[in-house]
């Protein structure tokens, strides 16, 4: 994948460490603002939390007939985003995509924390969420849901090292600009953080093979935190939770609204720190290619769930599978259809619509109607009375619909304290990418100039060659 | 996944008339916290002679189910005889009740209800004498009457308690272990452990569990008797609740609300080991014997719980009123 097509993506920059410290240096005067009415609108779900824990779940809508509902809605979506940027990352530098470069960082830091904010919805859910190290302290080992503890707290461990590793070099960049800045304070941090990385070959050496073993350990971790959260639903014996594919369909759902999160963040965070000049129209679409196939493995899955439960007429599945089709829940579930896989798809597959603005709207249509599609997954085997057939109704109280934001205010209120203490650029490996691209533009050169010389030998010509002085220290690299 | 199999099929040859409600008016209210009946022999007389139905004191017969060591060694080898249809009577996927003690020594009682829906006439009793019980809110019916309607679209009833799967689903999900099965086959929540994550819930395939969405009902404090599993009175908010059959009753030889509070005399509790059950009115069946020959049914058997209760099905009840 490094052919000079590819590399003729990554900038040319000499100004990349300034872009990428902006937002720590001079985040704009909008920042604090933003930043306040963020931490406003969690405060507000903070509030509402507290509510229901003195009045009871029931506040939340949950009743006998929805026991479970939104809050677990909440987590799936959550921890599912989660696994885009991580995975977005890891198979583009396993696979070596230099274009990845100015990505990584902001993928990864999404994936940290929209992970933490997924794991911590567990908290609402639980009745009695004082209670929660019992997880630790007296594990049942035959159930799910302790395995989804331990899966999702490995993934959240791995993810956070994950977006840690290649941060270091970063990090020691941060330190010595923070520093001339006078901000001793962060620049002692970041020193600490950097552990005191110093761009020796060893250290080189040692960094690159870390990263690459956390990204491929990365992948398998992610692919198993989803399967675990479906066994949550498939260990029991419900109607529609009771599936064997819904391991898989976690999988690609979790890649697919992943990646549509990381699509969103790029482009937010681009616009709101000028970022356009190393992230281009074409690394956007690029990750709309990447999106595709996964939406199409979506709708494919979704035809594979629903055929088989309403041909064949069973009992519960096919009274369940006949509300989400044509019943109660079925202007919800069309609507995950079309705005969900349907439009996205058409979006990215005309020509006419292959452009940021349109890629950037199909992703949130993904995001936002996977959550809708989570929610009827969710409530509607819930609602089933397995003993009498009847269909209860799960509705939203202001109590869930505000913890549920706070949860989605939460994702841009800590990216945006995060790009306040690390460069939002992967400093290093852009440079590594434009040296090497330089490398490549020398060896080219190089090439040019042998293939003359033969040329010229074989025609009989003087070989006296006049071979261009290549600049040979790397850009970027100069005041390093 | 075959769910409402009992729901909707009246299976079972009908059964003779001479076995219907054998008079209401010998019904008569036990008294609440009464001593036990200490007149055991002529109960295990009662218990082990071959008679299908036989009136005696239905406290005398709990008493020595309940004093289960003992009684399994005063019966001697009349239990040991029944042990064995005890035994067959767990005709799940996985064969025998699984907590039958071989040593005799070690054998306690294992409890098990049968319910005779050819008497239910759908009153409720049953769920108003638990929930009086028990302090619980109107939805909280940890024994629920369902109306179902047979193949032939008759209406029947059909109470539901919790069932005390042998292999309880939701004792399997709970992640803190909050749901146990005791030694002689009561499945229980531990309220004080409880951590609220309603996994259960999703897991038990006769929704006989109940969480505790808003205040529980506040209940007077008994004095010697301490919230517990076998006693969850009150409920505890943010926690999950079920039909427990009187776990605290059951060892004084009491019979559960449920089956006290019931005037038709539908359900029966009783031991799989001594093989004796007994409903208000005071017939004591031999539990093999009886849902045997009235083809009883447990409730989702393809599903592997094995439960601990039998359905003898209903039939035609529409038509007698
Ligand atoms: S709600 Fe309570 S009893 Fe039920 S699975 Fe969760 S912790 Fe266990
Ligand atoms: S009936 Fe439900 S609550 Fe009762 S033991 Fe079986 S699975 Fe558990």
């Amino acid at each position: 994948m490094t052919n000079t097509e590819e590399l003729s993506d990554v900038p040319e920059l000499p100004d990349v460490r300034a872009a990428s410290m902006r937002p720590v240096l001079k985040p704009g005067r909008w920042y604090w603002p933003v930043v306040g009415a963020l931490v406003a609108v969690v405060a507000v779900g903070v509030v509402a939390w507290v509510t229901q824990l003195h009045e009871g779940l029931g506040a939340a809508g949950y009743n006998n007939h929805a026991f479970w509902a939104i809050y677990i809605a909440d987590v799936v979506t959550f921890i599912g985003v989660s696994y885009g940027g991580a995975v977005v990352s890891a198979i583009l530098r396993l696979t070596g995509a230099s274009w990845r470069a100015p990505l990584t960082r902001i993928a990864e830091a999404t994936a940290v924390v929209t992970v933490i904010i997924g794991g911590s919805f567990i908290i609402p859910h639980l009745g009695r969420p004082e209670r929660i190290l019992e997880l630790i302290y007296r594990p049942n080992l035959s159930s799910p849901i302790f395995w989804d503890f331990v899966a999702v707290s490995t993934y959240a461990f791995a993810s956070i090292v994950f977006f840690f590793l290649p941060l270091m070099p970063d990090l020691a960049m941060a330190r010595d600009r923070l520093t001339a800045a006078n901000r001793p304070r962060l620049a002692r941090l970041c020193g600490t953080l950097s552990c005191r990385w110093q761009a020796k070959p060893s250290q080189r050496r040692r960094l690159d093979g870390a990263i690459g073993l956390v990204a491929i350990m990365v992948i398998p971790l992610a692919v198993s935190v989803h399967s675990v959260l479906s066994w949550a639903f498939t260990l029991t014996s419900r109607p529609w939770w009771h599936e064997s594919i819904w391991a898989p369909y976690f999988v690609v759902a979790a890649l697919y609204s992943g990646i549509a999160l990381v699509i969103i963040v790029v482009a937010v965070m681009r616009r709101i720190w000028g970022l356009k000049a190393f992230i281009t129209d074409r690394h956007l679409v690029r990750l709309g290619f990447i999106l595709a196939p996964f939406g199409a493995a979506y709708l494919y899955l979704t035809i594979a769930d629903f055929l088989p439960g309403s041909y064949v007429g069973e009992n519960g599945v096919a009274n369940v599978f006949a509300q989400v089709l044509a019943g109660r829940y079925a202007l919800w579930f069309w609507l995950f259809v079309f705005a969900g896989l349907i439009v996205p798809l058409l979006i990215i597959a005309l020509p006419w619509t292959r452009r940021a603005p349109f890629i950037v709207t199909a992703a949130a249509l993904v995001v936002g109607s996977l959550w809708i599609k989570r929610m009827v997954m969710v409530v509607a085997p819930a609602n089933y009375g397995r003993v009498s057939g009847v269909f209860g109704s799960y509705h939203f109280t202001w109590i869930s619909a505000c913890v549920t934001l706070a949860g989605v205010a939460a994702i841009p209120l800590l990216l945006l304290l995060v790009f306040r203490v690390v460069p939002i650029l992967s400093v290093t490996e852009m440079e590594e990418m434009a040296a090497r691209k330089e490398q490549e533009a020398m060896r080219e050169g190089a090439d040019r100039a042998l293939a003359e010389i033969e040329r010229r030998h074989d025609a009989g010509e003087s070989l006296d060659v006049q071979v261009e002085e290549a600049e040979m220290t790397p850009v970027g690299r100069a005041d390093a | 996944m075959h769910e409402e199999t009992v729901a909707s099929s009246s299976a079972g040859a009908p059964e003779p008339a001479g076995q219907g409600p054998s008079g209401a008016e010998d019904y008569v209210q036990p008294r609440l916290g009464s001593g036990i009946a200490a007149k055991a022999a002529s109960a295990v007389t009662a218990a082990v002679e071959p008679v299908v139905i036989r009136k005696v004191s239905r406290r005398r017969v709990l008493a020595v189910l309940g004093a289960a060591g003992a009684g399994a060694a005063a019966v001697g080898t009349g239990v040991l005889g029944r042990e064995k249809s005890a035994q067959a009577l767990g005709t799940g996927a996985r064969g025998t009740p699984a907590t039958v003690s071989k040593n005799p020594a070690r054998r306690t009682a294992q409890w098990a209800m049968v319910l005779d829906l050819r008497r239910c006439d759908g009153c409720k009793g049953c769920t108003m004498a638990c929930q009086q019980r028990h302090y619980l809110h109107a939805d909280q019916t940890w024994i629920k009457v369902y109306k179902m309607t047979s193949s032939g679209g008759q209406t029947y009833h059909m109470p539901r308690p919790c069932m005390m799967c042998e292999d309880p689903p939701c004792m399997y999900v709970c992640p803190v272990g909050a749901t146990f099965r005791n030694d002689e086959g009561i499945v229980l929540v531990d309220q004080s452990v409880c951590i609220g994550c309603r996994t259960c819930m999703a897991a038990c395939p006769y929704e006989a569990r109940y969480f505790n969405w808003s205040t529980p009902k506040p209940a007077p404090r008994m004095p010697g008797m301490p919230q517990s599993p076998e006693w969850p009175v009150p409920q505890v908010l943010g926690t999950v609740g079920k039909c427990v059959w009187c776990a605290d009753r059951l060892p004084h030889g009491e019979l559960p609300a449920c089956v006290q509070g019931c005037p038709m005399g539908v359900i029966y509790i009783g031991d799989l080991v001594s093989d004796v059950a007994v409903n208000s009115f005071g017939d004591v069946i031999r539990i093999d014997e009886f849902i045997k020959k009235n083809d009883a049914v447990r409730f989702k058997e393809e599903l592997g719980t094995n439960p601990r209760v039998w359905y003898v099905l209903g039939h035609d009840q529409s038509s007698v009123g």
